[in-house]
C-alpha cells in the first residue's frame, strides 16, 4: 500500500508508474461508436426500444414500416453520441494542451526543457513563478532562502488566497547545483484523492546528509493545477503522475442525482409496460383464437393450413410492435430539452444575480431543477450561508474589562485606546496574540498598503482589528514574524505551528520572542477549547460570562491565551512533534494528541467577539421558505448559544410562548439518552398544538444520537420542524443529510465552505453558496446562488414552475401515445384482431415527432400562478411538495382521458366515414386529425398561460399538421396521395372533426369547470383571485399584517409573564450538565430579554449600511 | 451595503450590465416574463361557451340529418334469395361453375333523381386484414417495368415461376358479381367508367400494365380481368383496390345516369358468383342517391343534436347551480392556511 519513489532515478520508475499523460477522456475514436452504444443501451428504455425496432425488421410482424421506431431511435441516439462527442474533443483538446505544456526537468543531471507528458515519477520538475504545476510534487528546493514557496489553489478547491508550502526540513540549505544530482527515496501512500493529506517520509541518500528520516505533509507538497506565485522558482520530484494525481483521482463523473419526478416517471412508465403486456396478451390470444375461428373461413385470406412453428406467435409479436407507441419514445428527449431549459432559465434569471459581486445563479446540474419544488427539508450552513462572512471585530474582553460594550465598536472605545497607548500589558499581549496567532499572509502593495491573505475570515478580522489599535504585522519572512507597535519592530521566530483542525477547535503557535529569547505558546480558540485548560487558580468565570454575553447578541467568540515555555520543556515536547508529525498512520489524532500536551496551564487573556451580520433578507426567506411547508435545520459549527441567537433572529425558531426549544444534550451516552427520550416525548405530546417547537443539539450529544440511538433520533427528525446543530463536525451534516433521506424526505442542503460539500454532495440538492470561504461549495453544488435570499426565488419560482411543467409534460406525452395506441387498439376489433395498423407509417412517425411534441414543449413557458402569488402564497409549493400534480392518480385521470378520446375518435371516425366512405386511407387521416385536433385543445385547456409562443406552437402546430399532410398528400409515390386533398373539401371531414372536438372536449370542460368553480384546488381559488384582481389585493394588504401582531403580543406577554415556561421542558433543561456551555439555569431567558435587545440590533445593522 | 445595493438596483442595472460580461443577457424571455393571457373559466365564459356549441350544433345536426333524409337509398340482400332453394350446401353451389344467374325486383318508392349509385354490399368482409391489406405492390401497378415486384404480394404473388399481374390476394379476390338493371323491359345503361377515383387512374394505376397470369393458379378467387385492357381502365379493380377500413362496406358497381320515377319496378338481372357463403357473409345491392354530405348516414345528425342538446344542458346546469348556489370566485377564505394562520 505504499510507494517508493526513488528520487532522480532515470530507469527503475518508468514502467512502475503511468508517465505524465492526463487522459480525461472517455473514447478513442476507435472505442467511440460500439462504447457509446454499450452506454446507452445499459438504459432499459433504450434496450426496450432497439427490441422493438429490431421486431420491425421482420417485415411478417410488422404493422409499419420500420423507419417509424428506426427514425427518431437513431435521432435521439445521435443526438445524445453527438453530445458526447463533442464533449469527449473538447477534453481532448485540453488534455492535450496539458500534455505538450514544456517543462523544466532534470535529466541525467541537466535541466532540459520536456513536454509535460514525458515526466516519470521520481523526476525533479523546476517551476518558474506563475508556472503551473504539472504533477503532484514534493518541494525540494526553493528560491526563497527559508525555503517557502506561494501557491494559488484556485483550480483545485477555489480558495483565491496564496498558500505557503515549504520545503522539508532534509533539503533545506541545499544548493541550486547540487539539487540537480540529489538523490533518495519517497515513501508516500499510493495515489488516493485527499488534497488535503499527504503523509510520507523522505529519505536522503548520501552524500547528502544522514539517514535520518524525514516528515512530509501536504505542506511539502504543490500539487497538479495549482500555480506558483511570489516565488521566482521552486523545484520538486514528482510523486504521482497523470491521472494518479491527487487532483486525477478527484476527478471522476459524480453519480447522476435522480429526481423524484424522474422516479415516479419511471414508475408509471413500469405500470404502463405492464399494462402493454397484458393488452398485448389479451389481443394476442384473441388473434390468435380468431385466426383459427373465424379466418380460415375468410378465404381471401388465404391462411395456410399449416403455418410454421413460430405461428402463434405471431399475432402476439404484432400487437407488441402496435403497442410498443404507448411508451412514448420522445419523452425522454423531451424531458432533457425541457430540464436544459428550467436549468437556463436559473442561469439567465436578473433577479437572482447577486449585484455585489454580479455573480449569476448557475445551475451545474441540469437534470434535477423539478425536485427543487419538492424540497421538504432544508439543512443550512449558518457562517457565509445566513450570515454575509464579512467578519468586524465588535467587542472584546482583556481581562475582565469589557470594550466596546457602549459603542458596540470596541476599535472606538476610548477606554481600549487608552489602555493601548498606555501599554498595558495584558492588552499588549491580547494584541499580539491577535496580530499574529494565525496563518496570515502580510503582502505589501506598491503603495505601501500590507494586505493580508487569510484563510480564515475571523483571523482577517483579527489582523486587522489589531493593526487599526496599532499593533501592525507587517511582515512574514520565513519563519520570522515582524510586528509593528507603536513605531517599534517587534520579531518572533515560528518554531512550531499547531495547526487548528475542526476538531481541536484551537490553532497555538510557539514561537521565540527575538527580543528577549523567551520561548511562548500563543493559543486561540474556542471558549471550550481554550477555557478547560486555563492555568490552575485563574478565574475563568469573567470570560465565561463575556463569552455568554457575546454569544447572545450573535458575535462569534475566540478565546486567546499564552503561557510561557521553559527551554527544555519546549525541547522535549518538540521532539515528540516532530515523531507524530512524521508517523504515517493516524498522524492527525497522533499531532492531536501531542499538541493537547503542551497546550495547558494557559493564561487566558480576554475573549474576541466578531460580528457576522445576517444576510440581507434571510428572516424574510426563511419565514416565506417555512411557510411553504419546509423544514429548516441549522448546521453549524458554531457555538449553541450563538446558534440559537442567529436562529431567533432569523426567524428560524420563533420565540416563547409561540415557539419552543427544547435541548438535548449531555456528556455520556447514558444522559444524551435520557435527554432524547424526553425531547421525543414532548415532541409527541406538542405535535398537536400550533406551536413552533424545535430541538436544539450539539455535535457531541449528535454523536451518540447518531451512533447509538438512530432510531429514535430518526423519529425525533421525523418530529421536528426545526432544529439546530451546533458544533457539528462535517461528516456529522452528511449524517444528518442522510438521515433524512432515509426517511424519504427530499433535502436541499445549503452551504458555502468547504466544510459543506459532503453535505451538499450527500443532500438531493446542493446548494453552494458562491462566497467568500471560496468556490468550493459552488463547485460541489447542483446549483450555485450568490445570495441566501435568493434561494426563495429558486424552490418558489424556479423550482414549482419547473415541477409543475415537467408534470403536464411527462403525463402529456403519455396521454398522446396512448390515445393513438388505443385508437390501433379498437381498430384491431373490427379488422379481425389481425393487428392491422389503422395508420400509416409516416403518419405515426410523425405523430410522436412532430405534431405533438411541439405544442407541449412550449408548455416550459406556462405559469400557473404569477411570480408574485406564488411569494406571496407560499403554501401553495405544498401541491409540488406532496406531488399533487404527479401521482398514479392523476397518471389514471390522464389515462381515462385518452381512453375517453381515443373511444369519441374512434366511434366518430368510423360512423362517420361508414359504408362507401370506409376507405382506410381517409379513416385513417380523419381519425388522426381527430387526435390532433384534440391534443391542440387539450394543451390549451391545460395551459394556464398564453404566451404568443405558446399560441405559435399550439395553433400554428395544428397548421403544420395539415401542411404535412398536403405535401405528403401531393406526392404521388406517398400512399396517401391526394387524401388529404379529398377530405378537405368534404364537408362531412370538417363535420365530423368538429364533433369530436366539441364532444371529446365538452365533458372535459364540464369537469374542470365544476371543479374550478365548485371544488377549487388552492392554486385554483389563488389563480381566480390573481385573475380576477380583486381579492388579491386585499390578500396582498392583509398578509404583511399577522406578524407585527403577534410580535405584540409576544412582547405583551413576556411583560406580563416573564417566566412563563412551560414546565414540560423545565427539567430538561435544569439537569443540564454543561454548565459552561449554557447559560446557568435559565436557557430560554434570552427568549424574552435579548430577541427583542438583537432583533432591532440586525435591523439597525441593516439600515445602517 | 446589501440594503442600498437592492435599492440601488433599478437604477445601477444597465451600467452593471454593461461592466460585467457575467451578468446575464436580458430578454423578456429569458426572464420569463413574455406578456402573457391568462384565461380563467368564468361562469359567464363556460355557460356562453356551451351555449356558443349547441348553438351551432343543433342547426348543423338538423342540416346534416336532413341532408341525410334527402338521400333516397333503396337496397336488397340478394345473398340467400339468390340460392335455389334446392340447394344445400350453398359453398359447393357458389363455387360450382353452375349458371348462378339470379333475378330480383326493386321498387322505387321515392322518386330519384340521376345520378343514382349503384353500389355493392359486403357484410363481415374484411378488407381490413393485415394479411389482406399489405398484399398488394403498388409499384407494380403502377409501372409496366416493375411487374415482377411481386415480393409484399404473398401468398398470390407467383405462378408457375411467373410474377401475376396484379399480384396479392386484394386483386385475386376482386368481387365479380354483375348487375343489370332494366324498367320496364327497358334496359337502364350503368356508366361504369369515372366510379373510381381520378387520382388513381391517372397515378396508382399504369396505362401500360396489362393483366398477366391472373387467375391461373390452382385456386380461383373472384374475378378475372380482361388481359387486353390495361389496368387504369378496369375501374372495378381499382375501386375494389381501395381497401375499406371496415368489414361493412359499400364499394360503386356503376351509375344510372337517369332519374328512377316513384313506382317503378325495376328488374335486377344479376350473376351471383361472389362467394360470401363460407364466411356468413352477406351481399346487398344499394341504389342511392347523394347529398352534399354524402350518402344516407344519419349518424353525424343525430351526433350533432345529441352533442348541442348535451351542451345546452350543461349550459342550463351550470346557470342553475350559479344562481342557485353562487360561489365567489378566488375568494381568499377558501384558503386553508387564511383560515387558521396558526399551522397547517
Amino acid at each position: 500500500m505504499k510507494r517508493y519513489v526513488y528520487i532522480n532515478d532515470d530507469e527503475s520508475a518508468h514502467d512502475l508508474y503511468c508517465d505524465n499523460r492526463i487522459s480525461n477522456r472517455k473514447y478513442t475514436v476507435l472505442n467511440f461508436i460500439p462504447k457509446n452504444l454499450w452506454e446507452q443501451f445499459s438504459r432499459f428504455m433504450n434496450q426496450y426500444f432497439l427490441l422493438i425496432a429490431c421486431l420491425q425488421l421482420w417485415s411478417l410482424i410488422t404493422p409499419v414500416n420500420p423507419a417509424s421506431t428506426w427514425g427518431p431511435l437513431i435521432f435521439i441516439f445521435a443526438v445524445s453520441a453527438t453530445k458526447e462527442a463533442w464533449d469527449d474533443y473538447h477534453r481532448y483538446l485540453s488534455d492535450k494542451k496539458a500534455n505538450e505544456k514544456e517543462v523544466w526537468v532534470v535529466r541525467n543531471g541537466i535541466k532540459k526543457l520536456i513536454q509535460a507528458q514525458d515526466i516519470h515519477v521520481g523526476n525533479i520538475v523546476w517551476l518558474r513563478e506563475n508556472d503551473e504545476v504539472p504533477c503532484d510534487l514534493v518541494l525540494i528546493g526553493s528560491s526563497d532562502p527559508q525555503g517557502l514557496c506561494y501557491i494559488e489553489t484556485a483550480a483545485m478547491d477555489g480558495e483565491t488566497d496564496l498558500k505557503t508550502r515549504v520545503i522539508p526540513s532534509a533539503c533545506m540549505g541545499i544548493d541550486v547545483e547540487l539539487l540537480h544530482k540529489i538523490k533518495g527515496v519517497i515513501e508516500c501512500p499510493t495515489p488516493n484523492k485527499d488534497i488535503r493529506r499527504f503523509d510520507a517520509n523522505m529519505r536522503l541518500f548520501p552524500p547528502f546528509i544522514d539517514n535520518d528520516i524525514c516528515p512530509l505533509t501536504i505542506k511539502n507538497t504543490v500539487l497538479q493545477s495549482c500555480y506558483l506565485r511570489n516565488t521566482e522558482w521552486a523545484c520538486g520530484v514528482a510523486v504521482y503522475t497523470g491521472n494518479e494525481t491527487k487532483l486525477g483521482m478527484s476527478r471522476g463523473i459524480p453519480e447522476p442525482k435522480l429526481t423524484a419526478m424522474d422516479a415516479m416517471i419511471d414508475k408509471l412508465t413500469g405500470a404502463i409496460f405492464v399494462f402493454q403486456i397484458v393488452v398485448v396478451m389479451v389481443l394476442g390470444i384473441a388473434g390468435n383464437v380468431w385466426k383459427d375461428t373465424e379466418a380460415k373461413k375468410q378465404w381471401y385470406v388465404l391462411y395456410p393450413d399449416k403455418g410454421p412453428w413460430y405461428e402463434l406467435l405471431i399475432i402476439p409479436l404484432r400487437f407488441e410492435l402496435l403497442c410498443s407507441i404507448m411508451i412514448p419514445i420522445s419523452i425522454k428527449v423531451s424531458l432533457d430539452l425541457v430540464k436544459g431549459l428550467y436549468a437556463k432559465f436559473i442561469d439567465w434569471d436578473h433577479r437572482m444575480v447577486d449585484l455585489e459581486t454580479s455573480t449569476p445563479s448557475n445551475a451545474t446540474n441540469t437534470a434535477i431543477s423539478e425536485d427543487l419544488g419538492q424540497v421538504e427539508y432544508i439543512l443550512t450552513d449558518k457562517t457565509g450561508t445566513l450570515t454575509e462572512n464579512k467578519m468586524i471585530f465588535r467587542r472584546c474582553c482583556i481581562s475582565g474589562i469589557f470594550y466596546g460594550n457602549e459603542n458596540g465598536d470596541a476599535l472606538k472605545d476610548v477606554e481600549l485606546l487608552h489602555a493601548v497607548s498606555s501599554g498595558s500589558p495584558d492588552v499588549v499581549q491580547f494584541l499580539t496574540i491577535m496580530a499574529i496567532c494565525n496563518t496570515v499572509i502580510p503582502t505589501q502593495s506598491k503603495t505601501g498598503d500590507i494586505l493580508y491573505k487569510a484563510q480564515s475570515q475571523d483571523e482577517d478580522a483579527l489582523v486587522q482589528a489589531a493593526a487599526h489599535l496599532h499593533m501592525v504585522f507587517f511582515n512574514k519572512s520565513g519563519n520570522i514574524l515582524e510586528v509593528k507597535f507603536n513605531s517599534s519592530v517587534l520579531q518572533y521566530e515560528v518554531l512550531e505551528t499547531l495547526e487548528f483542525t475542526s476538531d481541536r477547535k484551537r490553532m497555538s503557535l510557539v514561537l521565540r520572542d527575538c527580543q528577549n529569547g523567551k520561548i511562548l505558546l500563543l493559543s486561540k480558540g474556542a471558549d471550550e477549547a481554550i477555557l478547560p485548560y486555563a492555568r490552575t487558580g485563574q478565574q475563568t468565570r469573567n470570560f465565561v460570562e463575556a463569552v455568554e454575553q457575546y454569544a447572545h447578541l450573535g458575535l462569534r467568540t475566540l478565546c486567546l491565551a499564552w503561557r510561557e515555555l521553559r527551554e527544555d520543556e519546549y525541547r522535549e515536547w518538540s521532539l515528540m512533534f516532530r515523531e507524530a508529525n512524521s508517523t504515517l498512520v493516524d498522524r492527525e489524532w497522533r499531532v492531536a494528541e501531542v499538541c493537547q500536551r503542551i497546550e495547558h496551564n494557559l493564561e487566558v487573556l480576554g475573549v474576541t467577539a466578531i460580528e457576522d451580520r445576517l444576510q440581507d433578507g434571510v428572516p424574510e426567506t426563511i419565514e416565506t421558505l417555512r411557510k411553504a411547508g419546509i423544514n429548516f435545520w441549522m448546521l453549524t459549527g458554531d457555538k449553541q448559544n450563538t446558534a440559537i441567537q442567529i436562529a431567533l433572529s432569523c426567524n428560524f425558531i420563533s420565540p416563547e410562548p409561540k415557539g419552543q426549544l427544547l435541548s438535548i444534550d449531555g456528556k455520556t451516552e447514558d444522559e444524551v439518552r435520557r435527554s432524547l427520550e424526553r425531547v421525543l416525548l414532548t415532541m409527541r405530546i406538542t405535535t398537536s398544538e400550533p406551536k413552533d417547537v424545535a430541538f436544539v443539539i450539539d455535535g457531541w450529544a449528535l454523536d451518540f444520537a447518531l451512533n447509538h440511538y438512530r432510531k429514535a433520533f430518526t423519529e425525533l427528525a421525523i418530529l421536528s420542524r426545526t432544529a439546530i446543530c451546533c458544533r457539528v463536525t462535517p461528516s456529522q451534516k452528511a449524517q444528518l443529510v442522510q438521515i433524512l433521506k432515509s426517511c424519504d424526505y427530499r433535502t436541499l442542503a445549503i452551504g458555502d465552505g468547504g466544510n459543506d460539500v459532503r453535505m451538499i454532495q450527500q443532500a438531493d440538492i446542493g446548494v453552494g453558496i458562491s462566497g467568500r470561504e471560496g468556490l468550493q461549495a459552488a463547485r460541489a453544488a447542483d446549483y450555485s446562488i450568490g445570495k441566501f435570499r435568493f434561494l426563495k426565488r429558486l424552490i418558489l419560482v424556479h423550482g414549482r414552475y419547473s415541477y409543475n411543467r415537467t408534470a403536464f409534460l411527462s403525463q402529456y406525452s403519455f396521454y398522446k401515445s396512448l390515445l393513438i395506441c388505443f385508437i390501433q387498439i379498437f381498430f384491431s376489433f373490427i379488422s379481425g384482431v389481425s393487428g392491422t395498423s389503422l395508420f400509416n407509417s409516416v403518419s405515426l412517425m410523425a405523430y410522436n415527432v412532430f405534431y405533438t411534441s411541439v405544442p407541449v414543449l412550449v408548455s416550459v413557458l406556462d405559469k400557473d400562478l404569477s411570480e408574485e402569488t406564488v411569494i406571496q402564497h407560499p403554501q401553495i409549493l405544498f401541491y409540488c411538495q406532496a406531488g399533487r400534480l404527479l401521482n398514479p392518480s392523476t397518471f389514471a385521470g390522464w389515462f381515462g382521458r385518452s381512453l375517453f378520446h381515443a373511444v369519441v375518435v374512434f366511434l366518430i371516425s368510423i360512423h362517420a366515414y361508414a359504408y362507401d366512405k370506409s376507405e382506410m386511407e381517409e379513416v385513417s387521416m380523419v381519425a388522426l386529425s381527430g387526435c390532433i385536433w384534440l391534443q391542440a385543445f387539450v394543451v390549451a385547456m391545460e395551459t394556464n398561460s398564453f404566451t404568443i409562443l405558446q399560441h405559435l406552437a399550439i395553433w400554428g402546430n395544428l397548421a403544420g399538421f395539415y401542411a404535412i399532410n398536403w405535401i405528403f398528400s401531393a406526392l404521388p409515390a406517398s400512399g396517401m396521395y391526394t387524401i388529404m386533398f379529398r377530405l378537405c373539401r368534404q364537408p362531412s371531414y370538417w363535420i365530423s372533426i368538429f364533433l369530436m372536438t366539441a364532444a371529446g372536449m365538452s365533458p372535459i370542460l364540464a369537469i374542470k369547470y365544476f371543479r374550478y368553480t365548485y371544488r377549487p384546488s388552492k392554486i385554483n381559488t389563488l389563480q381566480q383571485a390573481e385573475r380576477l384582481g380583486g381579492p388579491i389585493l386585499s390578500l396582498g394588504t392583509i398578509e404583511p399584517q399577522p406578524r407585527p401582531l403577534i410580535e405584540k403580543d409576544v412582547s405583551t406577554l413576556s411583560i406580563t409573564q416573564p417566566k412563563n415556561r412551560n414546565p414540560v421542558y423545565e427539567p430538561l433543561l435544569s439537569d443540564s450538565p454543561n454548565a459552561t456551555r449554557r447559560s446557568s439555569g435559565t436557557p430560554f431567558d434570552f427568549f424574552q430579554s435579548q430577541s427583542r435587545s438583537s432583533l432591532p440590533n440586525y435591523s439597525r445593522n441593516c439600515k445602517d449600511n | 451595503m446589501s440594503s442600498s445595493g437592492a435599492a440601488g438596483a433599478g437604477s445601477t442595472d444597465s451600467t452593471a450590465a454593461r461592466r460585467n460580461t457575467k451578468r446575464p443577457k436580458y430578454s423578456k424571455f429569458t426572464q420569463q416574463e413574455l406578456p402573457a393571457c391568462k384565461p380563467i373559466l368564468t361562469p359567464r365564459a363556460v355557460i356562453s361557451a356551451f351555449l356558443l356549441v349547441s348553438v351551432v350544433f343543433v342547426p348543423v345536426g338538423v342540416a346534416s340529418l336532413l341532408a341525410s333524409r334527402k338521400v333516397c337509398l333503396r337496397d336488397i340482400m340478394y345473398d340467400s334469395k339468390c340460392i335455389p332453394k334446392n340447394v344445400t350446401n350453398k359453398v359447393a353451389y357458389i363455387q360450382s361453375s353452375a349458371d348462378k344467374a339470379c333475378s330480383i325486383t326493386l321498387n322505387v318508392t321515392k322518386h330519384m333523381k340521376s345520378p343514382v349509385y349503384i353500389y355493392y354490399q359486403l357484410d363481415n368482409f374484411y378488407q381490413n386484414h393485415r394479411r389482406y391489406v399489405k398484399s398488394r405492390s403498388d409499384e407494380q401497378l403502377r409501372k409496366r417495368g416493375e411487374e415482377n415486384e411481386t415480393s409484399t404480394c404473398k401468398p398470390e404473388d407467383m405462378v408457375n415461376g411467373r410474377a401475376i399481374v396484379p399480384c396479392g390476394l386484394i386483386a385475386w379476390s376482386l368481387f365479380n358479381d354483375t348487375y343489370s338493371f332494366s324498367v320496364n323491359k327497358r334496359n337502364l345503361t350503368v356508366n361504369k367508367k369515372g366510379i373510381s377515383w381520378k387520382s388513381d387512374r391517372n397515378h396508382k394505376f399504369g396505362k401500360d400494365v396489362f393483366p398477366k397470369n391472373f387467375q391461373n393458379s390452382s385456386i380461383i378467387g373472384g374475378a378475372h380481368l380482361n388481359e387486353s385492357i390495361p389496368l387504369r381502365e378496369q375501374e372495378d379493380l381499382i375501386v375494389w383496390m381501395r381497401t375499406a377500413a371496415l368489414p361493412t362496406f359499400r364499394k360503386l358497381y356503376g351509375k344510372i345516369e337517369e332519374d328512377l320515377k316513384e313506382g317503378e319496378l325495376i328488374n335486377v338481372t344479376l350473376n351471383n358468383n361472389y362467394n360470401t357463403y363460407s364466411f356468413n357473409g352477406k351481399k346487398k345491392l344499394v341504389l342511392s342517391t347523394t347529398t352534399w354530405l354524402g350518402g344516407k348516414n344519419d349518424f353525424l345528425g343525430i351526433a350533432y343534436l345529441t352533442v348541442g342538446g348535451l351542451c345546452f344542458f350543461l349550459a342550463l346546469a351550470f346557470t342553475i347551480v350559479y344562481f342557485v348556489k353562487p360561489r365567489q370566485l378566488g375568494d381568499p377564505s377558501y384558503l386553508s392556511w387564511n383560515r387558521n394562520p396558526g399551522g397547517h
